[in-house]
């Protein structure tokens, strides 16, 4: 398995306040991995860090190229996509138009067309809502908007925030059962953020754990399942 | 997690206070005696100048109490000064009022004003009261040049009257007199606003800004609050401008144009926010470097006056008291690290 | 009748030229969330390059097309290099960066071409259309041109790719530049498209009150309280507000106090609807989370 992401020294900032202390991880291409940790743990910072969201200072390589200090605009175009925590749907466009702007860094007009139908297949609501506005949208249709807003950009790597927060059970297995099939299927590598331990560690084949934004642990999903550090941190500590 | 940026800046702004409320007598002693010293060594018109920055200072820190601390864009601040210099001017020709009387009953004038356009005005936000305010700065030269009321405005050509004489015994000139008297009040509004903003007022304002809503939920009465403080900037700028009158013997409605209230505005932002002594680097700047301008180039003085303005932003953003404030907290680092 | 039928025909003309104006700070506070101050001081400076290659012996459309395309380039060129280094800044060292560009346009133009009032020259012809005494025939075709403007930035922005870029860059910089939108491009560009609207707005009011170089001060004080008037996110209530503004303006100076107090008491009425409406007639009423 090659690395497809790889960090070492990884820091970042808000302010003046250091929010992450010398990460290094790595991640494998067509692999699933998690992030686990409790609020504040720095998670999401770490996904902002890798799309040059935050300040950040270190290293980071992806597919061999180093991004960090590049503008988000250049690390999207090398294949990087990213669903942000609050979804970032473009509330007053329409489905398709979310879809259409989640392309924007593809020349091919007509593939796009394949691709909604491609993404109307995993998601059938969201063919039927095609033309209703975003901002209508519940949220477990918006969480499905913004993964496929992801998709469209045909990215080898997707970062994923928390996309079980606020939804409905039924919905977030339907996500998470896309997900895996999205990997198996099209070999897109994810990064997932989640506060869920369970469905994180179900879904994922490697998992880190970050506490106060500094690693803690790494390992196999099925390891860190049984893991003390990670049970306490299911618990919320 | 409240992470970011209000338009004003806050951490830096009490930090800044904080260093100088430790050292305030230090600091400012110095300063005095040689604001004291300088009509012996200043001539005519310079001494002149200065007087009418110390009249800005007082001016700028009224309209900073309002931006710098309570949040609200204030853009009519002329208007308040153009009604303090109209009163004095009023006062002294029609009624034969002393001079020093004219000072305070302009600040209580305009107190009362500024409260009473405060209250509806507090309705708006931002953006909207920026053109409310705009608004009644753009119409105060055409009402002051308003027919119906030219009997006591003298119309166009405004009213002029004579410099007040120094007081018998003093062994100082007409021109010196002023400059002190204008320093004596100048003192007066600063360690008043000193104390004012020091205590609950202070961190009442600050709340209010960054925390409407918190702040009301609190217990604080928030209209009454803004509309209170929109009447002290307008008493700060209503006494700048009873003095300003004196020291110019001259009101005209031209010369309370938009370009004054946008002057001020200026020597509020190169001052730096929410800053008490930035008001004064704040006055320098809007009486002195238009001159300068004007030296640098004869055929377009504004040009080169706009483009130190943009120069000056990008030298320091918070103004002179935010670059000061960020030298002594590097500075305090060094000692630390 | 009469009067009040021109009053409210030549508040039209005028009403398109806050419109444009007012549509263009509009744009400009969308992308930016700043009120472009010197959009007025701009839109002066382009007419004058107008007339300069008027004077030179260009043709008038050749000089209007190419005066359209300077102030375009020149406006993003600026947006780059002035103005978005402050982005980090605190707002008002943006607001202080807008009042110098206003000072350095204003005087640079009266230092090179004067502050003698010039007249500008009409592309439409002074005889009016059917002997009509309502309106000049330059009125209509400002009116004409304004619209057909507002209806290529409609079509623009509705149908293009382009267009839709723009707008999300604006609605949502974040999520923009997630899908790898260039949004300082978008920004750029958005500033460009202002100064054009403001450059035709110039070059159609200029032959009206003459070129002078602080012919547009009043002009943006409208166009600014349009745009709040209607809502400053709302480009529809910035051209609606601008029409509305252009004819009010005209019938209280006609019939209730004379040109004498005109702005005085207009700006007096925006304020108290905006004392009522405190987000103006459109707009919105944001709620945000305590």
């Amino acid at each position: 398995m090659t690395s497809l992401l790889e960090a070492s020294d990884l820091r970042a900032f808000y302010g003046s306040t250091q929010v992450l202390h010398e990460l290094a991880f790595s991640l494998d291409e067509g692999a699933i991995t998690a992030i686990l940790g409790a609020n504040g743990a720095g998670k999401t910072t770490t996904l902002r860090a890798i799309c040059g969201l935050v300040r950040c200072s270190g290293e980071v390589r992806f597919a061999g190229t180093r991004i960090a200090g590049k503008s988000t605009e250049d690390i999207v175009r090398l294949g990087i996509a990213h669903v942000p925590q609050n979804r970032g749907t473009f509330l007053s466009f329409t489905v398709e138009e979310n879809l259409w702007l989640g392309a924007h860094i593809s020349r091919d007009k007509s593939r796009r067309r394949s691709d909604f139908d491609r993404l109307y297949g995993y998601f059938p609501i969201l063919g039927e809502r095609r033309r209703q506005q975003a901002g209508t949208l519940s949220g477990g249709e918006q969480q499905m908007l913004a993964l496929s807003r992801a998709l469209m950009s045909r990215p080898r790597l997707l970062l994923l925030d928390e996309p079980s927060f606020g939804l409905a059970p039924i919905t977030v297995q339907e996500i998470f059962r896309i997900m895996r099939r999205i990997n198996a299927e099209e070999g897109v590598s994810i990064l997932l953020v989640e506060q869920n331990v369970n469905l994180a560690l179900g879904l994922s084949d490697h998992a880190y754990l970050l506490e106060t934004g500094r690693l803690a642990l790494s390992g196999p999903s099925q390891e860190l399942r049984r893991h003390e550090a990670v049970r306490r941190s299911y618990f919320g500590s | 997690m409240a992470s970011g940026d209000t338009m004003l800046n806050k951490p830096t702004a009490f930090a800044r206070l904080a260093v100088l409320r430790a050292r305030p007598i230090i600091g400012v002693l110095p300063l005095l005696l040689l604001a004291v010293a300088l009509p012996l060594v200043a001539s005519g018109y310079l001494m002149f100048q200065l007087t009418l920055t110390l009249v800005y200072a007082i001016a700028i820190l009224g309209l900073n109490m309002l931006t710098g601390y309570s949040g609200q864009i204030s853009l009519g601040h002329g208007a308040f000064y153009a009604i303090g210099a109209y009163i004095t001017a009023i006062l002294i020709t029609r009624f034969g009022v002393d001079y020093w009387w004219t000072v305070p009953i302009a600040g209580l004038v305009c107190l009362v004003v500024g409260f009473l356009f405060g209250l509806p005005a507090l309705r708006l936000e931002g953006l909207y009261l920026a053109l409310a305010t705009f608004a009644l700065a753009a119409a105060t030269p055409q009402i002051l040049k308003y027919n119906r009321i030219s009997g006591w405005t003298g119309g166009v050509q405004g009213i002029v009257f004579a410099k007040p004489d120094a007081p018998h015994g003093l062994p100082v000139n007409a021109d010196q007199w002023l400059y002190l008297f204008t320093l004596a009040i100048t003192i007066v509004m600063f360690v008043l606003a000193w104390n004012l903003l020091r205590g609950r007022i202070g961190r009442a304002m600050v709340a209010i800004r960054d925390h409407p809503i918190a702040a009301a939920a609190m217990g604080i009465d928030v209209s009454l609050f803004k509309s209170l403080m929109f009447g002290v900037g307008a008493l700060y700028t209503g006494i700048a401008g009873s003095l300003g009158a004196i020291v110019v013997q001259f009101v005209s409605p031209d010369a309370f144009n938009i370009l004054l209230s946008i002057s001020l505005l200026v020597g509020v932002v190169v001052g730096g926010l929410g800053s008490i002594p930035g008001a004064i680097f704040g006055a320098l700047f809007i009486e002195f470097v238009p001159d300068f301008a004007g030296q640098v180039s004869k055929a377009a003085p504004w040009a080169v006056y706009g483009l130190l303005l943009i120069a000056c932003m990008y030298a320091a953003p918070s103004g002179v008291a935010g670059l000061a404030g960020r030298v002594l907290a590097s500075v305090g680092r060094v000692g630390r690290g | 009748m009469n009067g009040f039928l021109h009053q409210v025909l030549s508040g039209l003309t005028t009403g398109g030229i806050y419109a444009s104006l007012a549509l263009a700070l509009v744009m400009i506070y969308r992308a930016t969330d700043l009120v472009n101050f010197a959009q007025g001081e701009m839109a002066m400076f382009s007419t004058y390059v107008a007339w300069s290659m008027i004077n030179a012996g260009l043709p008038y459309w050749p000089a209007f097309l190419l005066t359209i395309g300077v102030s375009f380039l020149a406006a993003a060129l600026i947006q780059l290099a002035v103005i978005r280094p402050l982005a980090g800044a605190p707002i008002l060292a943006s607001v202080i960066v807008f009042i110098g560009l206003l000072l350095v346009f204003n005087s640079i133009a009266g230092w090179i071409f004067s502050y003698t009032i010039k007249p500008f020259p009409s592309p439409f012809p002074s005889k009016p259309l059917w002997e009509n005494s309502y309106i000049s025939t330059h009125e209509v075709g400002a009116i004409g041109v304004t619209l057909v403007l507002l209806a290529m930035l409609f079509a623009f922005f509705r149908w293009t790719e382009l267009g839709l870029t723009m707008r999300a860059a604006a609605e949502n910089p974040v999520s923009s530049r997630l899908v790898g939108i260039r949004v300082a491009r978008m920004v750029a560009l958005g500033w460009g498209l202002a100064a054009a609207l403001g450059a035709v707005a110039g070059m159609m009011v200029a032959p009206i009150i003459f070129l002078e170089p602080n012919m547009m001060s009043g002009v943006l004080l409208y166009a600014f309280a349009a745009a709040l008037l209607g809502g400053i996110e709302n480009p529809w209530g910035a051209v609606i507000g601008g029409f509305t503004l252009g004819i009010l303006e005209n019938l209280l100076g006609a019939y209730l106090i004379g040109t004498e107090l005109k702005m005085t008491v207009a700006l007096a009425i925006i304020v108290l609807v905006l004392v009522v409406k405190p987000s103006g007639v459109f707009g919105r009423i944001v709620l945000t989370r305590v």
